[in-house]
């Protein structure tokens, strides 16, 4: 926290965390997706749930999707703007359990087909958190660009990447490792100092035991 | 970010600087920025507050239909000499309003320090500006000044009304307001931190009981209570008034108060103002209606 954050954002209203919040999730989810996203079925949790009508949490996630930053003024209008689009959307609502009263899943299709299911919380302040990704543990704030990687839990695959990312001169910030169960799906989070080259991700993708590689750029689309 | 007004205090003594002085270099080292990109960046802002103020439009209704032209009513009355708190306050609390309704109608605002209490600030600075002819450039570094304060609230307290009440925004936003005042009326840096002291303590306690859940019912006016309690606490530092309790010790109680208030009136939208029978109605009707 800096003191940008103290006087800032500049940011649409009404709420920063249901509302700037909920712009950075959908954002940073049409950015790990890759793609235009033409399909989003987004199931809404807790207070996102109770208040988020009012809040504008739904137009402003739309927003997002659409690749809108948290102060563009045409957020309120973000339907119309996905209808354009040919973003088709669907809400519900969910009980995901004892999770961040303001969390959300989304499930997204891609205009080429990519498919990708994320869940995140909105932590207070406009600052927001990834905690699942297809089905498996995250935990990373969106704030680094971000390499996040399935593969099979055996033995060699962090080091491919971390070596990867070595050779590169990318310095690593944090990094995190899960598993659903021993040799079965695994994930590693990376989040790191510089952007990770798109020849790169493309060459981690086509290892063997690599099933999925899903990469969050800070750079302007 | 600074962690005490005492330390600010003993920093502007020490190197014979401002108040703004000071936490601009200490931003310059946070984020390794020069002082000519961090100027920019505090001027945008001021910027943004004025285009907000500027942008606001008298027809908007919020979602809800809970809130919306009542800063027009406000200029109104003010514009026929019907106010008993004269013009400058009158201007005070129009702009108050106005931001907090245009907040409530998903329209481009500057979160100071969120976005529930984005109405304070540019309140008192814009319309300080307008009766006084205040530069740009001194308006800016009173934003410093605001930051400052903030930020020193943020380091030892919250700044959120789910962690500490109210008082965690429109109480720090007034006193981050009372700062900035003071900082223009050519208080001294000691001024500044009892100004900041002052306007905290008159809202110490506040609870955070939004109808329905939503930044509307009573934030929007507490943007009000907040700018005008940031103007005397002002007043009063400049009129040589001190604070018996200093201001890191009023931030501390803060937290503390804010530790004790059950989480019914922390942003839940389970008590206070929410939970009586009108609050409850209207969130009923709102239910339905989405």
């Amino acid at each position: 926290m800096n003191i940008a954050d103290i006087i800032g954002p500049i940011m649409v209203g009404p709420s920063s965390s249901h509302t700037a919040g909920a712009v950075k999730i959908g954002r940073i989810s049409k950015k790990l997706l890759g793609e235009e996203v033409a399909k989003a079925d987004i199931y809404f949790h807790g207070s996102f749930l109770a208040t988020g009508k009012g809040h504008g949490t739904d137009k402003a996630l739309i927003a997002g999707l659409l690749g809108l930053s948290v102060d563009d003024e045409r957020i309120p209008k973000s339907f119309i703007l996905a209808t354009e689009k040919e973003l088709e959307f669907h809400f519900f609502g969910i009980d995901l359990g004892e999770v961040h009263p303001n969390t959300v899943k989304l499930n997204l299709t891609g205009i080429h087909g990519k498919s990708l299911e994320i869940i995140a919380a909105s932590i207070g302040g406009g600052r927001i958190k990834i905690t699942q990704i297809d089905g498996l543990t995250a935990n990373f704030s969106g704030d680094y660009p971000t390499l996040v990687v399935h593969n099979l839990d055996q033995p060699g695959h962090v080091t491919e990447v971390t070596s990867m990312l070595g050779h590169k001169s990318i310095n690593i910030a944090t990094m995190q490792l899960y598993r659903d169960s021993r040799g079965g799906n695994a994930v590693m989070v990376i989040e790191c100092d510089q952007e990770v080259p798109i020849a790169s991700i493309h060459w981690l993708e086509k290892l063997e035991g690599i099933k999925k590689v899903t990469y969050l750029s800070l750079e302007e689309d | 970010m600074y962690k005490a007004m005492e330390d600010i205090l003993r920093e502007a003594k020490e190197h014979q600087l401002e108040f703004w002085e000071v936490v601009q270099m200490d931003d310059c080292k946070e984020r390794d920025i020069s002082k000519e990109e961090s100027f920019l960046q505090m001027k945008k802002m001021y910027e943004a507050m004025k285009h907000a103020d500027e942008a606001y439009d008298k027809e908007l209704i919020s979602a809800s239909t809970l809130c919306g032209q009542d800063g027009e009513k406000m200029k109104q009355a003010k514009e026929k000499g019907n106010l008993l708190c004269g013009d400058f306050i009158g201007t005070v609390m129009e702009k108050a309003l106005k931001m907090g309704e245009s907040n409530a109608c998903m329209k481009r605002i500057v979160a100071a320090p969120t976005a529930g209490s984005c109405g304070v600030l540019p309140a008192v600075l814009l319309a300080l500006q307008e009766k006084e002819g205040i530069s740009e450039e001194e308006i800016v570094k009173a934003l410093y000044v605001a930051a400052g304060i903030g930020g020193v609230i943020a380091s030892r307290a919250f700044l959120a009304g789910a962690s500490g009440g109210c008082q965690a925004e429109i109480g720090s936003a007034s006193a981050m307001a009372a700062g900035a005042v003071t900082y223009l009326k050519k208080g001294t840096p000691e001024q500044i931190s009892d100004s900041s002291a002052l306007a905290l303590k008159g809202l110490l306690g506040l609870a955070c009981d939004p109808v329905a859940g939503l930044v509307e019912v009573p934030c929007v006016k507490r943007n009000v209570i907040g700018a005008v309690n940031a103007l005397t606490s002002s007043d009063m530092a400049c009129a040589g008034i001190e604070s018996k309790i200093p201001a890191d010790e009023v931030f501390d109680a803060m937290k503390s108060i804010g530790r004790s208030l059950p989480t019914a009136i922390k942003e839940t939208g389970e008590g206070g103002l929410a939970a009586t029978p009108t609050g409850l109605k209207y969130k009923e009707t709102l239910e339905q209606d989405f």
